[in-house]
């Protein structure tokens, strides 16, 4: 008996059938993953009610009802409170953010000198760029340019007083700028000074590991805030007189301090996680301690704990806004200065002000964070299958 | 043994190095070509940037008249924001030269903080906010109300202190942040707002309807507002203080910016001293400063009314009134020493 000749038995596969309507269609998606069973129905009609109640009103206030351009207060209130917008107007103040863009960017840094900071903005730009595209060749270069020509550069260009340059006191200093300059500084400093503390934590060598656990443990015991407390009330008493130090120096060496002993303790996590067989398979081959560090340990250890170095720098950007409390005006503090300005005083200006300066802070903090997202599929050689 | 050692140490250290602090400031301030002068890191009308980022306000003038007093140039200051914990510090220890930040003249910081005051630009006071509705006209008819007030001040004290003395009951609705207060207070939490009453003003200007409210006409508190140095340089104390009763004593003599340089050809002798013009005249030179010390500061800033003016009375946002600050022969608090 030949099976071949048996009639119900096919002799062709058959052809793929297209998909079936529910999962292609646009309402077989709306089915599928919003109204599938009824909690789901009923939780996509309540989000679609919260949406509903909020999103309209939130985009009239910060868009079609708000006031766009203007120099003074009377543009942004009613005419109750002397201004010209109808009674029961209520809208953002981008006027208010328009007037005092420069302020919000450069601090009280003198009009005519601007040209500097924007300089040095753009160098920035340039260096950075090309840094952080892993393709770009030159790479040691780069970071030599900027990592130790470009600070000493901008220091020169933003405080003046050489090369005919006018000099501009670090107290005019304000806004974004002081912003990026504490966490460029922070963030340069603490990476490589965390990884030596983290080192030195774990060595075999009993003065340098006491040094390394007592700094990094008494700056972590301590918040920022009353590091910056003590830099700015106490130490100018202890100081002979005329001797003062400046200001800004004493919040950038206080952010750097605190950021590097909080690297340290991340670095030292990712340390940990080394298999011991990778220290001694280096040993074996007569690799230094230097060399083993450098070229065995480190590169793994640092890949692991991106996340955690990243968060750091992000909670780094985020903390140099408590300057403002020792009298120094980064974004944050420049913004609210200007709440105080009789020309601006309106009940919507403080509001639209906090807007403005907490959008800057997450385009900056989420831009690291797309970042190194990208940098850990980049690197990631073994760990995900 | 050695605790008590070090800490003698580091007292010897503070005591010495604050009172080091106390060299000739006058010239010290002339060899750096600038005051420097300690003020608010904000507040409405006293301290606050316009819209290029130079410091402006009512106690910034009053570091731009020292300035004009030394230099006859009211633009030779550098300014130092100061927090209210640091603005103690950075005087003593020499940051800067003088404090123009709404600083209360009391009796401790005149003696154990090591200050000096003697000049009072602004006489604040703690007042009370309502809205019009209420219909109240003086702050003892607030029997029972609810007072929004901000928590760990002065301020929540002297509110309990005043209703107590005048047996009256009140609830307080207490809030760490001003901005708290000032949602709160607009929400109807509350019935009436209690702080400054200068900082009354530009709290009201922020309402959504600020002319719903009134500011009460009593003060509960005396905060005699002035600029304060380092005790023990009296020349520089004089300097300071004298520049501003050189103020008040211009509005006396109805000497304004304007016409400053057609007053020097007043025949009041009074004047003519005042300016610098009269044949023998040592007031300036006796201070330190030229003779033109005061001609230089109503050049440069005005007189006391055209300070107030300008800064946080009728015709700014904040419309201040005289009040306490009119001049002694309004009805004020405002007297300027005889200057001859």
């Amino acid at each position: 008996m030949n099976p071949k000749n048996l009639a119900y038995i096919r002799t062709e596969m058959l052809g793929p059938e297209p998909a079936p309507l529910s999962t292609k269609t646009i309402s077989g998606w709306i089915r599928a993953n919003l109204l599938a069973t009824p909690k789901d129905t009923a939780l996509t009609v309540i989000a679609a009610a919260l949406l509903l109640w909020t999103v309209p009103g939130m985009l009239e206030w910060l868009f079609f009802d708000a006031v766009w351009s203007g120099s003074d207060r009377s543009v942004c209130t009613t005419i109750v409170q002397g201004g010209i917008q109808p009674d029961g107007w209520k809208g953002a103040c981008w006027a208010f953010v328009g007037d005092r863009f420069q302020q919000f960017m450069f601090g009280r840094y003198p009009l005519d000198e601007r040209w500097r900071p924007m300089l040095v903005a753009i160098l920035f730009v340039a260096l950075l760029v090309p840094m952080l595209i892993p393709k770009v060749p030159r790479k040691g270069l780069n970071a030599l340019l900027f990592f130790v020509v470009f600070p000493i550069v901008a220091f020169f260009l933003l405080h003046g007083n050489i090369f005919g340059l006018r000099e501009v006191e670090t107290p005019l200093w304000g806004g974004l700028m002081v912003t990026l300059i504490l966490s460029f500084v922070g963030i340069a400093v603490s990476l490589p000074v965390g990884i030596l503390l983290a080192l030195g934590r774990r060595s075999n060598m009993p003065v340098i590991r006491i040094f390394c656990v007592g700094f990094i443990e008494i700056i972590r015991g301590v918040p920022l805030i009353s590091v910056l407390f003590m830099a700015n009330v106490m130490l100018p008493l202890f100081l002979p007189t005329g001797w003062t130090i400046d200001n800004f120096l004493r919040a950038l060496v206080g952010v750097a301090i605190f950021a590097s002993a909080y690297m340290a303790e991340v670095i030292r996590g990712g340390l940990q996680a080394i298999p011991k067989g990778q220290s001694e398979g280096a040993d074996s081959l007569g690799l230094s301690y230097w060399q083993k560090m450098r070229l065995i340990i480190l590169p793994q250890a640092v890949k692991l704990v991106i996340p955690g170095i990243v968060n750091t720098f992000i909670g780094l950007f985020k903390d140099t806004s408590l300057v403002s409390i020792i009298g120094m005006f980064d974004l944050l503090g420049i913004v609210r200065l200007n709440f105080t300005d009789t020309t601006w005083i309106t009940p919507v200006t403080p509001i639209t002000g906090l807007i403005f300066a907490g959008f800057i802070f997450w385009l900056f903090c989420f831009g690291m964070s797309r970042y190194s997202a990208f940098m850990e599929r980049h690197l990631d050689t073994s760990h995900t299958r | 043994m050695k605790k008590t050692l070090l800490s003698a140490a580091i007292g010897a250290a503070v005591l010495g190095f604050a009172s080091a602090a106390s060299a000739a400031t006058l010239d010290n301030v002339k060899s750096k070509g600038f005051v420097q002068c300690g003020v608010n890191t904000g507040l409405a009308g006293f301290a606050a940037p316009d819209s290029a980022g130079n410091w402006t306000g009512f106690d910034v003038d009053y570091c731009k008249a020292v300035a004009a007093a030394i230099f006859g140039d009211a633009t030779k200051v550098k300014y130092t924001p100061t927090t209210a914990q640091s603005r103690f510090t950075a005087l003593q220890s020499g940051e800067v030269d003088l404090l123009a930040r709404n600083t209360t003249w009391t009796i401790s910081r005149d003696t154990a903080l090591g200050l000096n005051f003697r000049y009072v630009n602004y006489y604040d006071g703690q007042g009370f906010m309502v809205p019009k509705s209420l219909n109240v006209k003086s702050a003892l008819e607030l029997s029972g109300a609810a007072v929004c007030v901000q928590s760990g001040t002065t301020t929540e004290l002297n509110l309990a202190d005043y209703f107590k003395a005048n047996n009256l009951q009140y609830n307080p609705v207490v809030f760490e942040k001003l901005e708290e207060v000032n949602a709160a207070y607009q929400a109807g939490r509350c019935d009436v707002y209690t702080t400054d009453q200068s900082g009354l003003y530009a709290i009201r200007l922020g309402l959504s309807n600020p002319d719903e409210h009134v500011i009460l006409p009593e003060i509960i508190s005396k905060e005699p507002l002035g600029p304060a140095v380092r005790q023990g340089d009296d020349q520089w104390f004089d300097i300071v203080m004298w520049a501003g009763y050189a103020l008040v004593q211009a509005e006396e003599f109805g000497i304004t910016q304007a016409n400053v340089d057609e007053m020097k050809n007043s025949t009041n002798p009074d004047i003519r001293r005042f300016l610098g013009v009269e044949k023998d005249t040592k007031i300036g030179t006796d201070l330190g400063l030229t003779n033109e010390w005061a001609y230089n500061i109503v050049k440069g800033v005005g007189n006391y009314a055209e300070v107030f003016e300008r800064n946080i009375g009728q015709n700014t946002p904040l419309k201040i009134e005289r009040g306490l600050n009119a001049l002694w022969t309004k009805g004020g608090l405002q007297y300027a020493p005889p200057i001859r």
